[in-house]
């Protein structure tokens, strides 16, 4: 690895824009140029990437029936 | 790629008033879903409007909830602002997204609400937390042979059977990681890896910079990692 690569500690705090497409050019590339040679790095690439799967499989909690309740009264008030 | 029926053609009636032109794929005519929802309202459906409560209730209670006093208070922004959204529809000009909008509307009804209760800033919410998602103590330290490097690689989740992965328990480890978060960086992981919202809808609705944005939802996500593979390597061999 060459004198300015960037360590597996920095590495993994720029995955998250990694992922988004949020990174410079510059910073793209040494991240991929560490990536090829960094397996740690590339599972751990790899579990951020699950983490945000999973993540899309929880459901939002349920709305409580008063307040529902409560909304729909709002509703219909405004039509009238 | 041919026009899709029934939608006017994007990026030119009203390109003039894009107002961040870094973004190619920002909406400059109201989307034909939200088209659709606020004309299905306009005439009264309440089968749409208690579809569009089901979807974002509990995150603008939780969201109000970060500028006000009490969670009863925070109900009583969330239905003011609702009243607000309905009374606001015919005027809404889908410069963002019909959610990205009615979010900024429960924002701006807490807001004013925390003022009247002497409350300014949610700093509460937007406080770090104390337990970094990231340990320092996975990396190698100044003296050893690679600085910032790896102590032990991280385990691999690929052998993970799918049903474990995407059991009630490790669905249950995600809900108590995000509840233990700061308030904002909850919201942010919420809205965009649990919704499936985009970063610019994020900030606008939860009214934060692209960069602040960006940083709570890596704490956040690093924060679910972390706890995921605490529950999911045990039992492991590694």
């Amino acid at each position: 690895m060459s004198e300015q690569g960037l360590t597996c500690q920095e590495v993994i705090e720029l995955l998250s824009s990694y992922i988004e497409g949020g990174l410079t050019v510059d910073d793209r590339r040494r991240v991929d140029e560490h990536l090829a040679l960094c397996d740690g790095c590339t599972t751990y690439l790899e579990q951020m990437r699950e983490t945000i799967r999973l993540s899309g499989m929880v459901t939002e909690e349920q709305v409580p029936e008063d307040e529902k309740t409560a909304l729909l009264a709002a509703f219909r008030d405004w039509r009238s | 790629m041919p026009p899709v029926s029934g939608r006017p053609p994007a990026r030119t009636a009203r390109a003039p008033d894009v107002y961040d032109s870094s973004m190619p794929d920002r909406q400059v005519v109201v989307p034909s879903a939200d088209a659709a929802t606020i004309e299905r309202l306009l005439a009264g459906d309440e089968a749409t409007f208690m579809m569009l409560v089901d979807q974002n209730q509990p995150a603008m209670v939780r969201l109000a909830q970060m500028y006000v006093s009490s969670h009863a208070v925070a109900e009583e922004v969330v239905q003011e602002a609702w009243i607000g959204i309905l009374k606001g529809l015919p005027s809404f000009e889908g410069r963002s997204s019909l959610r990205t909008w009615m979010y900024k509307i429960v924002t701006n009804v807490a807001k004013t609400r925390g003022v009247r209760e002497g409350r300014s800033l949610p700093f509460s919410a937007l406080a770090g937390e104390h337990d970094d998602p990231v340990d320092p103590s996975w990396f190698q330290g100044p003296d050893d042979p690679f600085p910032g490097g790896w102590r032990t690689f991280p385990d691999d989740w690929r052998g993970i059977p799918e049903d474990r992965l995407l059991g009630r328990e490790t669905l249950d480890h995600i809900s108590r990681a995000l509840d233990g978060m700061p308030p904002m960086q909850a919201e942010v992981v919420r809205l965009r890896d649990v919704q499936g919202w985009s970063s610019d809808e994020v900030c606008n609705a939860l009214d934060l910079t692209e960069t602040n944005q960006r940083v709570l939802l890596h704490r956040g996500r690093s924060r679910i990692r972390r706890d995921l593979d605490a529950y999911l390597s045990e039992g492991r061999d590694r």
